[in-house]
Protein backbone atom coordinates (compact mmCIF):
# COMPACT_ATOMS: atom_id res chain seq x y z
CA UNK A 1 0.00 0.00 0.00
CA UNK A 2 1.64 3.22 -0.69
CA UNK A 3 2.74 5.43 2.33
CA UNK A 4 -0.09 8.07 2.04
CA UNK A 5 -2.98 6.12 1.55
CA UNK A 6 -0.79 4.11 4.93
CA UNK A 7 -1.37 7.43 6.86
CA UNK A 8 -4.55 8.53 5.56
CA UNK A 9 -5.99 5.45 6.69
CA UNK A 10 -4.05 5.35 10.12
CA UNK A 11 -4.26 8.86 11.05
CA UNK A 12 -7.20 10.70 8.76
CA UNK A 13 -9.76 7.95 8.88
CA UNK A 14 -9.93 7.43 12.58
CA UNK A 15 -10.19 11.79 12.84
CA UNK A 16 -13.00 11.87 11.09
CA UNK A 17 -15.01 8.84 11.82
CA UNK A 18 -14.09 9.86 15.54
CA UNK A 19 -15.87 13.51 14.54
CA UNK A 20 -18.93 11.59 12.70
CA UNK A 21 -19.60 9.79 15.81
CA UNK A 22 -19.44 12.63 18.24
CA UNK A 23 -22.59 14.26 17.80
CA UNK A 24 -24.77 10.76 18.73
CA UNK A 25 -22.59 11.33 22.40
CA UNK A 26 -22.33 14.61 22.84
CA UNK A 27 -24.78 17.12 22.43
CA UNK A 28 -23.33 20.69 21.74
CA UNK A 29 -22.70 20.24 18.09
CA UNK A 30 -21.56 23.99 17.51
CA UNK A 31 -18.37 22.97 19.52
CA UNK A 32 -17.75 19.99 17.46
CA UNK A 33 -18.30 21.86 14.01
CA UNK A 34 -15.73 24.69 15.21
CA UNK A 35 -13.20 21.52 16.12
CA UNK A 36 -13.89 20.23 12.48
CA UNK A 37 -13.57 23.85 11.28
CA UNK A 38 -10.12 24.31 13.04
CA UNK A 39 -8.92 20.56 11.99
CA UNK A 40 -9.42 21.82 8.27
CA UNK A 41 -8.17 25.44 8.61
CA UNK A 42 -4.79 24.26 10.13
CA UNK A 43 -3.94 21.49 7.51
CA UNK A 44 -4.90 23.83 5.09
CA UNK A 45 -2.24 26.41 6.41
CA UNK A 46 -0.15 23.33 6.72
CA UNK A 47 -0.50 22.67 3.45
CA UNK A 48 1.11 26.46 2.27
CA UNK A 49 3.18 26.88 5.29
CA UNK A 50 5.11 22.99 6.10
CA UNK A 51 5.37 22.29 2.85
CA UNK A 52 6.65 25.49 0.94
CA UNK A 53 7.78 27.36 4.23
CA UNK A 54 5.26 30.62 3.05
CA UNK A 55 3.76 31.40 6.57
CA UNK A 56 0.18 33.12 5.22
CA UNK A 57 -0.48 35.20 8.16
CA UNK A 58 -3.83 36.43 6.54
CA UNK A 59 -4.89 33.11 6.10
CA UNK A 60 -8.08 34.27 7.25
CA UNK A 61 -8.73 36.68 4.60
CA UNK A 62 -9.52 33.58 2.27
CA UNK A 63 -11.70 32.14 4.83
CA UNK A 64 -13.70 35.35 4.67
CA UNK A 65 -13.81 35.38 1.18
CA UNK A 66 -15.48 32.15 1.48
CA UNK A 67 -17.72 32.78 4.08
CA UNK A 68 -19.36 35.88 1.88
CA UNK A 69 -18.95 34.40 -1.50
CA UNK A 70 -21.29 31.66 -0.02
CA UNK A 71 -23.39 34.11 1.34
CA UNK A 72 -23.99 36.12 -1.88
CA UNK A 73 -24.13 33.05 -3.67
CA UNK A 74 -27.06 32.21 -1.82
CA UNK A 75 -28.68 36.13 -1.68
CA UNK A 76 -28.11 37.63 -4.70
CA UNK A 77 -28.37 34.20 -6.89
CA UNK A 78 -30.27 32.06 -4.26
CA UNK A 79 -28.10 29.25 -5.12
CA UNK A 80 -28.82 25.78 -3.78
CA UNK A 81 -25.79 25.20 -0.81
CA UNK A 82 -23.68 23.30 -2.70
CA UNK A 83 -23.34 24.87 -5.50
CA UNK A 84 -22.47 28.37 -3.37
CA UNK A 85 -20.34 26.01 -1.32
CA UNK A 86 -18.26 25.64 -4.58
CA UNK A 87 -18.22 29.08 -5.22
CA UNK A 88 -17.35 29.61 -1.68
CA UNK A 89 -14.14 27.49 -2.16
CA UNK A 90 -13.44 29.55 -6.34
CA UNK A 91 -14.15 32.87 -4.29
CA UNK A 92 -11.17 31.51 -2.20
CA UNK A 93 -8.47 30.30 -5.46
CA UNK A 94 -9.60 33.37 -7.28
CA UNK A 95 -8.55 35.97 -3.98
CA UNK A 96 -5.38 33.60 -3.92
CA UNK A 97 -4.90 34.03 -8.05
CA UNK A 98 -5.22 37.82 -6.98
CA UNK A 99 -2.31 37.57 -4.15
CA UNK A 100 -0.08 35.03 -5.99
CA UNK A 101 2.31 38.50 -6.63
CA UNK A 102 2.76 37.83 -3.39
CA UNK A 103 4.88 35.02 -3.31
CA UNK A 104 7.58 36.60 -4.57
CA UNK A 105 8.58 38.47 -1.83
CA UNK A 106 10.29 35.91 0.84
CA UNK A 107 9.74 35.06 4.73
CA UNK A 108 8.15 37.98 6.92
CA UNK A 109 7.40 40.58 4.30
CA UNK A 110 5.28 37.88 2.54
CA UNK A 111 3.83 37.19 5.74
CA UNK A 112 3.39 41.07 6.60
CA UNK A 113 1.67 41.47 2.96
CA UNK A 114 -0.41 38.69 3.31
CA UNK A 115 -1.71 39.92 6.60
CA UNK A 116 -1.99 43.73 4.94
CA UNK A 117 -3.63 42.11 2.17
CA UNK A 118 -6.56 39.95 4.44
CA UNK A 119 -7.32 43.13 6.35
CA UNK A 120 -8.27 44.84 3.02
CA UNK A 121 -10.66 42.46 1.83
CA UNK A 122 -12.03 43.18 5.40
CA UNK A 123 -12.88 46.85 5.05
CA UNK A 124 -14.06 46.21 1.69
CA UNK A 125 -16.46 44.03 2.25
CA UNK A 126 -17.36 45.54 5.54
CA UNK A 127 -17.17 49.19 4.28
CA UNK A 128 -21.07 50.85 4.73
CA UNK A 129 -20.58 51.89 1.28
CA UNK A 130 -20.87 48.74 -0.02
CA UNK A 131 -24.11 47.77 1.93
CA UNK A 132 -26.07 47.29 -0.83
CA UNK A 133 -24.36 44.09 -2.33
CA UNK A 134 -22.25 42.59 1.27
CA UNK A 135 -25.00 44.58 3.83
CA UNK A 136 -21.22 45.70 5.24
CA UNK A 137 -20.92 46.22 8.85
CA UNK A 138 -24.35 45.01 9.37
CA UNK A 139 -23.67 41.38 8.98
CA UNK A 140 -25.31 38.80 6.27
CA UNK A 141 -28.44 36.27 7.58
CA UNK A 142 -28.99 32.94 5.48
CA UNK A 143 -32.01 31.53 7.20
CA UNK A 144 -33.46 30.04 4.11
CA UNK A 145 -30.77 27.41 3.47
CA UNK A 146 -29.93 26.93 7.17
CA UNK A 147 -29.21 23.41 7.89
CA UNK A 148 -26.79 22.25 10.74
CA UNK A 149 -27.12 18.24 9.96
CA UNK A 150 -26.02 18.42 6.37
CA UNK A 151 -23.69 21.47 6.72
CA UNK A 152 -21.97 19.11 9.68
CA UNK A 153 -21.88 16.00 7.46
CA UNK A 154 -20.37 18.37 4.50
CA UNK A 155 -17.78 19.74 6.83
CA UNK A 156 -16.22 16.11 7.33
CA UNK A 157 -16.21 15.33 3.78
CA UNK A 158 -13.95 18.39 3.35
CA UNK A 159 -11.35 17.57 6.51
CA UNK A 160 -11.35 13.60 4.51
CA UNK A 161 -9.94 15.63 1.76
CA UNK A 162 -7.80 17.95 3.41
CA UNK A 163 -6.01 14.64 5.14
CA UNK A 164 -6.00 12.74 1.86
CA UNK A 165 -4.24 15.89 0.12
CA UNK A 166 -1.31 16.38 2.95
CA UNK A 167 -1.05 12.49 3.66
CA UNK A 168 -0.49 12.69 -0.67
CA UNK A 169 2.08 16.00 -0.12
CA UNK A 170 3.68 14.41 2.58
CA UNK A 171 4.78 10.99 0.50
CA UNK A 172 3.89 12.07 -3.26
CA UNK A 173 5.88 13.04 -6.06
CA UNK A 174 4.54 16.53 -5.75
CA UNK A 175 4.86 17.04 -2.10
CA UNK A 176 8.48 15.91 -2.19
CA UNK A 177 9.32 18.54 -4.47
CA UNK A 178 7.84 21.05 -2.35
CA UNK A 179 9.39 19.96 0.30
CA UNK A 180 12.72 19.90 -1.81
CA UNK A 181 11.82 23.58 -2.70
CA UNK A 182 11.19 24.57 0.53
CA UNK A 183 14.78 23.68 2.01
CA UNK A 184 16.90 24.71 -0.68
CA UNK A 185 15.12 26.74 -3.75
CA UNK A 186 18.53 26.75 -5.48
CA UNK A 187 18.95 22.88 -6.03
CA UNK A 188 15.67 22.15 -6.25
CA UNK A 189 15.30 24.76 -9.51
CA UNK A 190 18.84 23.11 -10.52
CA UNK A 191 17.54 19.18 -10.04
CA UNK A 192 14.41 20.31 -12.99
CA UNK A 193 12.03 21.46 -10.30
CA UNK A 194 9.41 23.48 -11.52
CA UNK A 195 9.81 26.04 -8.57
CA UNK A 196 7.45 28.44 -9.64
CA UNK A 197 4.66 26.51 -10.52
CA UNK A 198 5.03 23.83 -7.43
CA UNK A 199 4.62 26.81 -4.95
CA UNK A 200 1.70 28.17 -6.92
CA UNK A 201 -0.26 25.47 -6.75
CA UNK A 202 0.12 24.63 -3.02
CA UNK A 203 -0.45 28.44 -2.21
CA UNK A 204 -4.17 27.99 -4.12
CA UNK A 205 -5.06 24.65 -2.88
CA UNK A 206 -4.76 26.28 0.63
CA UNK A 207 -6.33 29.09 -0.73
CA UNK A 208 -9.21 26.71 -1.96
CA UNK A 209 -9.43 24.82 1.24
CA UNK A 210 -9.49 28.24 3.15
CA UNK A 211 -12.35 29.28 1.00
CA UNK A 212 -14.32 25.86 1.72
CA UNK A 213 -13.80 26.17 4.84
CA UNK A 214 -15.30 29.63 4.95
CA UNK A 215 -18.22 28.36 2.76
CA UNK A 216 -19.07 25.32 5.10
CA UNK A 217 -18.86 28.53 8.25
CA UNK A 218 -20.96 30.34 6.77
CA UNK A 219 -23.40 27.53 6.01
CA UNK A 220 -23.47 26.17 9.44
CA UNK A 221 -23.47 29.68 11.14
CA UNK A 222 -26.27 31.03 9.09
CA UNK A 223 -26.13 34.67 10.84
CA UNK A 224 -22.80 36.28 11.02
CA UNK A 225 -20.61 39.63 11.03
CA UNK A 226 -17.80 40.73 8.67
CA UNK A 227 -15.25 40.97 12.31
CA UNK A 228 -16.82 37.06 12.82
CA UNK A 229 -15.47 35.95 9.26
CA UNK A 230 -12.23 37.49 9.33
CA UNK A 231 -11.30 37.83 13.07
CA UNK A 232 -7.82 37.62 13.14
CA UNK A 233 -7.54 35.35 15.57
CA UNK A 234 -8.35 32.55 12.95
CA UNK A 235 -5.28 32.52 11.14
CA UNK A 236 -3.22 33.00 14.67
CA UNK A 237 -5.09 30.12 16.22
CA UNK A 238 -4.53 28.03 12.89
CA UNK A 239 -0.53 29.04 13.04
CA UNK A 240 -0.23 28.65 16.49
CA UNK A 241 -2.20 25.18 16.38
CA UNK A 242 0.38 24.13 13.37
CA UNK A 243 3.73 25.16 15.27
CA UNK A 244 2.81 23.31 18.64
CA UNK A 245 2.46 20.08 16.50
CA UNK A 246 4.81 20.37 14.11
CA UNK A 247 4.20 21.27 10.78
CA UNK A 248 4.50 19.43 7.72
CA UNK A 249 3.50 16.50 9.96
CA UNK A 250 -0.21 14.87 9.26
CA UNK A 251 -0.89 14.29 12.98
CA UNK A 252 0.90 17.51 14.64
CA UNK A 253 -1.80 19.91 13.41
CA UNK A 254 -4.68 17.59 14.94
CA UNK A 255 -2.81 17.12 18.06
CA UNK A 256 -2.46 20.59 18.38
CA UNK A 257 -6.28 21.66 17.43
CA UNK A 258 -7.67 18.66 19.66
CA UNK A 259 -5.12 20.18 22.89
CA UNK A 260 -5.01 24.36 22.15
CA UNK A 261 -8.48 24.33 20.78
CA UNK A 262 -9.57 21.82 23.83
CA UNK A 263 -8.15 24.33 26.00
CA UNK A 264 -9.34 27.27 24.51
CA UNK A 265 -12.66 26.16 25.27
CA UNK A 266 -11.91 25.09 28.90
CA UNK A 267 -10.44 28.26 29.99
CA UNK A 268 -10.11 30.66 26.93
CA UNK A 269 -13.81 31.46 26.22
CA UNK A 270 -14.05 32.82 30.02
CA UNK A 271 -11.12 34.32 30.23
CA UNK A 272 -9.61 34.93 26.94
CA UNK A 273 -6.41 37.33 28.06
CA UNK A 274 -5.30 34.29 30.51
CA UNK A 275 -5.65 31.77 26.87
CA UNK A 276 -3.92 34.62 25.18
CA UNK A 277 -1.36 34.79 27.44
CA UNK A 278 -0.58 30.76 27.78
CA UNK A 279 -0.42 30.80 24.06
CA UNK A 280 1.47 33.72 23.63
CA UNK A 281 4.05 32.04 25.85
CA UNK A 282 4.03 28.15 24.18
CA UNK A 283 5.10 30.40 20.77
CA UNK A 284 7.81 31.85 22.77
CA UNK A 285 9.24 28.57 24.39
CA UNK A 286 8.26 26.54 20.70
CA UNK A 287 10.49 29.06 18.87
CA UNK A 288 13.22 29.05 20.90
CA UNK A 289 13.32 25.43 21.73
CA UNK A 290 10.97 23.62 20.00
CA UNK A 291 10.45 25.51 16.55
CA UNK A 292 9.92 22.53 14.99
CA UNK A 293 6.92 21.31 16.66
CA UNK A 294 6.48 18.86 19.25
CA UNK A 295 6.32 15.64 16.95
CA UNK A 296 9.90 16.79 16.55
CA UNK A 297 10.39 15.12 20.18
CA UNK A 298 9.51 11.89 18.61
CA UNK A 299 11.26 12.01 14.97
CA UNK A 300 14.17 13.30 16.76
CA UNK A 301 14.01 9.60 18.37
CA UNK A 302 13.52 8.08 15.31
CA UNK A 303 10.31 7.37 15.79
CA UNK A 304 8.09 8.05 12.35
CA UNK A 305 5.43 10.17 12.64
CA UNK A 306 2.82 10.49 10.00
CA UNK B 1 -8.81 72.78 2.59
CA UNK B 2 -6.03 71.18 0.95
CA UNK B 3 -3.19 73.31 2.09
CA UNK B 4 -4.91 71.65 5.66
CA UNK B 5 -4.79 68.37 4.60
CA UNK B 6 -1.38 69.17 3.86
CA UNK B 7 -0.18 70.70 6.74
CA UNK B 8 -1.78 68.16 9.14
CA UNK B 9 -0.50 65.80 6.86
CA UNK B 10 3.20 67.27 7.18
CA UNK B 11 2.88 66.96 11.03
CA UNK B 12 0.92 63.54 11.20
CA UNK B 13 4.18 62.30 8.84
CA UNK B 14 6.46 63.66 11.40
CA UNK B 15 4.68 61.60 14.31
CA UNK B 16 4.30 58.56 12.02
CA UNK B 17 8.00 58.48 11.37
CA UNK B 18 8.63 58.41 15.19
CA UNK B 19 6.48 54.97 15.41
CA UNK B 20 8.40 53.89 12.57
CA UNK B 21 12.01 54.86 13.38
CA UNK B 22 12.96 52.30 16.57
CA UNK B 23 11.49 49.41 14.34
CA UNK B 24 13.51 50.11 11.76
CA UNK B 25 16.60 50.66 13.55
CA UNK B 26 15.83 47.70 15.49
CA UNK B 27 15.19 45.63 11.64
CA UNK B 28 18.49 47.37 10.58
CA UNK B 29 21.04 46.47 12.72
CA UNK B 30 19.21 43.03 13.73
CA UNK B 31 17.55 41.78 11.07
CA UNK B 32 14.58 40.81 13.15
CA UNK B 33 11.10 42.04 13.04
CA UNK B 34 10.02 43.48 16.10
CA UNK B 35 6.47 42.46 15.89
CA UNK B 36 5.71 43.69 19.29
CA UNK B 37 7.16 46.94 18.31
CA UNK B 38 3.52 48.02 18.37
CA UNK B 39 2.68 46.42 22.33
CA UNK B 40 5.52 48.58 23.09
CA UNK B 41 3.99 51.89 22.06
CA UNK B 42 1.17 50.80 23.81
CA UNK B 43 3.45 50.52 27.17
CA UNK B 44 4.80 53.69 26.72
CA UNK B 45 1.18 55.34 26.33
CA UNK B 46 0.18 53.64 29.68
CA UNK B 47 3.08 54.79 31.45
CA UNK B 48 2.68 58.25 30.80
CA UNK B 49 -1.00 57.39 31.14
CA UNK B 50 -0.59 56.78 34.63
CA UNK B 51 2.27 59.22 35.20
CA UNK B 52 -0.14 61.95 34.61
CA UNK B 53 -3.04 60.65 36.45
CA UNK B 54 -1.33 59.18 39.73
CA UNK B 55 2.15 61.37 39.72
CA UNK B 56 0.95 64.71 37.91
CA UNK B 57 3.49 64.41 35.88
CA UNK B 58 2.93 66.30 32.47
CA UNK B 59 3.68 64.12 29.40
CA UNK B 60 6.58 66.72 28.41
CA UNK B 61 8.15 65.67 31.55
CA UNK B 62 7.30 62.29 31.76
CA UNK B 63 8.88 61.33 28.26
CA UNK B 64 12.84 61.34 29.69
CA UNK B 65 11.57 59.05 32.14
CA UNK B 66 10.10 56.71 29.86
CA UNK B 67 12.60 57.14 27.48
CA UNK B 68 15.40 55.98 29.82
CA UNK B 69 13.49 53.04 31.52
CA UNK B 70 12.02 51.45 28.31
CA UNK B 71 16.05 51.53 27.09
CA UNK B 72 17.11 49.62 30.16
CA UNK B 73 14.33 47.27 29.54
CA UNK B 74 15.41 46.49 26.31
CA UNK B 75 18.98 45.62 27.40
CA UNK B 76 18.05 42.24 29.06
CA UNK B 77 15.97 41.37 26.82
CA UNK B 78 17.79 41.68 23.85
CA UNK B 79 20.53 38.81 25.93
CA UNK B 80 17.42 36.92 26.85
CA UNK B 81 16.41 36.07 23.69
CA UNK B 82 17.95 37.60 20.68
CA UNK B 83 21.19 35.82 20.61
CA UNK B 84 19.78 32.91 20.70
CA UNK B 85 17.30 33.40 17.85
CA UNK B 86 19.97 34.54 15.50
CA UNK B 87 21.90 31.42 15.45
CA UNK B 88 19.09 29.32 14.20
CA UNK B 89 18.60 28.60 10.49
CA UNK B 90 15.94 31.49 9.31
CA UNK B 91 16.63 34.02 11.88
CA UNK B 92 14.00 36.42 10.21
CA UNK B 93 11.05 34.33 9.97
CA UNK B 94 11.31 32.96 13.41
CA UNK B 95 12.03 36.06 15.12
CA UNK B 96 8.27 37.62 13.05
CA UNK B 97 6.75 34.25 14.66
CA UNK B 98 8.73 34.85 18.38
CA UNK B 99 7.91 38.57 18.77
CA UNK B 100 3.90 37.92 17.31
CA UNK B 101 4.27 35.60 20.72
CA UNK B 102 5.85 37.97 22.54
CA UNK B 103 3.04 40.83 21.26
CA UNK B 104 0.49 38.03 22.75
CA UNK B 105 1.46 38.46 26.00
CA UNK B 106 2.13 42.05 26.63
CA UNK B 107 -1.50 42.22 25.43
CA UNK B 108 -2.26 39.69 27.00
CA UNK B 109 -0.89 41.14 30.46
CA UNK B 110 -1.91 44.83 29.88
CA UNK B 111 -5.45 43.68 29.64
CA UNK B 112 -5.28 41.77 32.62
CA UNK B 113 -3.78 44.74 34.55
CA UNK B 114 -5.58 48.01 32.99
CA UNK B 115 -8.36 46.17 31.76
CA UNK B 116 -10.31 46.80 28.30
CA UNK B 117 -11.74 50.49 28.82
CA UNK B 118 -10.53 53.09 26.68
CA UNK B 119 -8.38 55.68 28.32
CA UNK B 120 -6.97 59.28 27.32
CA UNK B 121 -5.20 62.45 28.61
CA UNK B 122 -6.69 65.59 28.06
CA UNK B 123 -4.89 67.74 25.08
CA UNK B 124 -4.83 70.73 27.07
CA UNK B 125 -2.18 69.88 29.46
CA UNK B 126 0.30 69.99 26.02
CA UNK B 127 -1.17 73.68 26.40
CA UNK B 128 -4.34 75.57 25.27
CA UNK B 129 -5.13 77.03 21.78
CA UNK B 130 -4.09 76.16 18.42
CA UNK B 131 -0.96 77.14 16.70
CA UNK B 132 -0.94 79.45 13.59
CA UNK B 133 0.44 78.82 9.89
CA UNK B 134 -0.40 79.78 6.69
CA UNK B 135 -3.49 81.44 7.50
CA UNK B 136 -4.55 77.43 8.95
CA UNK B 137 -5.17 76.60 12.68
CA UNK B 138 -3.98 73.07 13.97
CA UNK B 139 -4.32 71.86 17.56
CA UNK B 140 -1.08 72.50 19.38
CA UNK B 141 -0.71 69.16 20.79
CA UNK B 142 -0.28 67.83 17.09
CA UNK B 143 2.04 70.44 16.54
CA UNK B 144 4.19 69.76 20.27
CA UNK B 145 4.25 65.76 19.14
CA UNK B 146 5.45 66.51 15.21
CA UNK B 147 8.47 68.38 17.23
CA UNK B 148 9.44 66.05 19.67
CA UNK B 149 9.29 63.76 16.71
CA UNK B 150 11.87 65.96 14.43
CA UNK B 151 13.83 66.09 17.98
CA UNK B 152 14.07 62.23 17.98
CA UNK B 153 15.13 61.76 14.64
CA UNK B 154 17.69 64.48 14.61
CA UNK B 155 19.21 62.57 18.00
CA UNK B 156 19.28 59.01 16.43
CA UNK B 157 21.20 61.34 12.98
CA UNK B 158 23.49 62.93 15.89
CA UNK B 159 24.05 59.21 17.28
CA UNK B 160 24.43 56.88 13.96
CA UNK B 161 26.84 59.78 12.42
CA UNK B 162 28.93 61.57 15.10
CA UNK B 163 29.26 59.21 18.14
CA UNK B 164 31.92 55.98 17.63
CA UNK B 165 29.24 53.63 18.73
CA UNK B 166 27.03 54.91 15.73
CA UNK B 167 29.96 54.00 13.53
CA UNK B 168 30.14 50.35 14.96
CA UNK B 169 26.46 50.45 14.60
CA UNK B 170 26.42 51.38 10.66
CA UNK B 171 29.33 49.00 10.16
CA UNK B 172 26.92 46.03 12.02
CA UNK B 173 24.10 47.44 9.54
CA UNK B 174 25.94 47.42 6.50
CA UNK B 175 27.81 43.68 7.18
CA UNK B 176 26.96 41.86 10.22
CA UNK B 177 29.26 38.76 9.39
CA UNK B 178 32.54 41.66 8.43
CA UNK B 179 31.58 43.97 11.88
CA UNK B 180 32.24 40.91 14.11
CA UNK B 181 35.14 39.64 12.16
CA UNK B 182 36.79 43.45 12.66
CA UNK B 183 36.60 42.78 15.85
CA UNK B 184 33.13 44.53 16.58
CA UNK B 185 31.38 43.28 19.76
CA UNK B 186 28.68 43.09 17.92
CA UNK B 187 25.96 41.87 20.46
CA UNK B 188 26.59 44.87 22.53
CA UNK B 189 25.95 47.10 19.61
CA UNK B 190 22.93 45.34 18.73
CA UNK B 191 21.64 45.46 22.04
CA UNK B 192 21.53 48.74 22.56
CA UNK B 193 20.35 49.51 19.39
CA UNK B 194 17.74 47.29 20.38
CA UNK B 195 16.81 49.57 23.65
CA UNK B 196 17.00 52.70 21.51
CA UNK B 197 14.74 51.01 19.44
CA UNK B 198 11.94 50.41 22.76
CA UNK B 199 12.87 53.43 24.02
CA UNK B 200 11.68 55.38 20.72
CA UNK B 201 8.80 52.94 20.72
CA UNK B 202 7.73 54.58 24.32
CA UNK B 203 8.52 58.09 23.09
CA UNK B 204 6.10 57.11 20.30
CA UNK B 205 3.32 56.13 23.04
CA UNK B 206 3.74 58.92 25.13
CA UNK B 207 2.32 61.14 22.63
CA UNK B 208 -0.38 58.54 20.98
CA UNK B 209 -2.91 59.61 23.49
CA UNK B 210 -2.58 63.22 21.07
CA UNK B 211 -2.52 61.82 17.97
CA UNK B 212 -4.24 58.18 17.72
CA UNK B 213 -7.00 58.51 19.82
CA UNK B 214 -7.96 57.10 23.59
CA UNK B 215 -5.24 54.11 24.21
CA UNK B 216 -6.35 50.60 24.84
CA UNK B 217 -4.85 47.22 25.72
CA UNK B 218 -5.42 45.80 22.04
CA UNK B 219 -4.36 49.47 20.20
CA UNK B 220 -0.45 47.54 19.13
CA UNK B 221 -1.58 45.17 16.27
CA UNK B 222 -3.37 48.41 14.44
CA UNK B 223 -0.17 50.61 15.19
CA UNK B 224 1.88 47.67 13.86
CA UNK B 225 0.53 47.88 10.56
CA UNK B 226 0.43 51.31 10.34
CA UNK B 227 4.32 51.49 11.38
CA UNK B 228 5.12 48.48 8.92
CA UNK B 229 3.73 50.38 6.25
CA UNK B 230 5.92 53.27 6.91
CA UNK B 231 9.25 51.91 7.15
CA UNK B 232 8.54 49.75 4.42
CA UNK B 233 7.78 52.62 2.01
CA UNK B 234 10.55 54.45 3.36
CA UNK B 235 12.61 51.57 3.26
CA UNK B 236 13.33 49.06 5.48
CA UNK B 237 16.82 48.74 7.52
CA UNK B 238 17.52 52.80 6.70
CA UNK B 239 16.27 54.36 10.11
CA UNK B 240 16.61 57.83 8.42
CA UNK B 241 14.73 56.94 5.06
CA UNK B 242 11.59 56.30 7.62
CA UNK B 243 11.11 60.37 7.48
CA UNK B 244 10.14 59.98 3.78
CA UNK B 245 7.81 57.12 4.49
CA UNK B 246 6.29 59.00 7.80
CA UNK B 247 5.69 61.89 5.36
CA UNK B 248 4.31 60.01 2.58
CA UNK B 249 2.01 57.92 4.92
CA UNK B 250 1.13 61.14 7.00
CA UNK B 251 -0.07 63.12 4.24
CA UNK B 252 -1.75 60.40 2.19
CA UNK B 253 -3.75 59.42 5.42
CA UNK B 254 -4.88 62.66 5.79
CA UNK B 255 -5.40 63.00 2.55
CA UNK B 256 -7.70 59.99 1.82
CA UNK B 257 -9.24 61.27 5.43
CA UNK B 258 -10.63 64.53 3.87
CA UNK B 259 -11.44 63.68 0.18
CA UNK B 260 -12.12 59.63 1.06
CA UNK B 261 -13.13 59.28 4.07
CA UNK B 262 -15.01 55.98 3.64
CA UNK B 263 -12.20 54.21 2.32
CA UNK B 264 -9.28 55.99 4.55
CA UNK B 265 -8.65 52.56 6.99
CA UNK B 266 -7.30 51.07 3.31
CA UNK B 267 -4.38 53.25 3.29
CA UNK B 268 -1.85 51.29 5.50
CA UNK B 269 -2.38 48.30 3.70
CA UNK B 270 -2.44 49.63 -0.13
CA UNK B 271 0.44 51.26 0.49
CA UNK B 272 1.92 48.26 1.89
CA UNK B 273 1.23 45.87 -0.74
CA UNK B 274 1.60 48.46 -3.46
CA UNK B 275 5.43 49.07 -2.67
CA UNK B 276 6.26 45.69 -1.25
CA UNK B 277 5.14 44.61 -5.03
CA UNK B 278 6.18 47.51 -7.22
CA UNK B 279 9.07 48.55 -5.28
CA UNK B 280 10.15 45.56 -2.55
CA UNK B 281 13.18 47.85 -2.00
CA UNK B 282 11.39 50.91 -0.58
CA UNK B 283 11.30 54.28 -1.95
CA UNK B 284 15.17 55.04 -1.63
CA UNK B 285 16.81 51.59 -1.49
CA UNK B 286 18.50 48.88 -3.03
CA UNK B 287 17.94 46.33 -0.79
CA UNK B 288 16.46 43.24 -2.34
CA UNK B 289 14.42 40.88 -0.63
CA UNK B 290 12.57 38.70 -3.13
CA UNK B 291 12.19 34.91 -2.33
Amino acid sequence: MPRAARDFLRVGVPVVLLFALLPLFYQNELLLFNFVLFLILTQGLNAVYGFTGYLPFGYVGFFGAGAYGFALAVMHLAAPPLLALLLAGLAGVVLGLILTPLLRLSGAYFAIANLAAAQMVYQIIANPALADITKGPYGVSLASVFAPRASYAVALVILAFVLGLVAWLRHGRFGLALQAMRDDPVSAAMAGIPVLRGRVVAWLLSALIAGLAGGVFAWHISVFYPETAFDISISIFAIVFTLFGGAATLTGPIAGVLVLYGLYNVIGISVPQYFQLIYGALIVGLVLFLPRGFASLLSRRGIDVP
Amino acid sequence: MLLHALLGGVVFGCYFTLIGLGLNLVFGVMRIVNLAHGDVLMLGSFAAYFLFHLAALSPLSAAPLIVIGFFLLGLPFYYLVVPRLAASRDAEMLSFILFFGVQQIIEALAAIAFGSSERSIPARVLGIGAVHLWGQSLPRAWVISALVALAAVLALYLYLYHTRLGLLTRAVMASREEARASGIDIHRVSAIAFGIGLALAGLAGVFAPFMLGSITPAMGSTINLAAFAVIVVGTLGNPLGTVLGGLVYGVGLLMMQTYLSAWADLLPNLLLILVLLVRPSGLLGRRVRLA
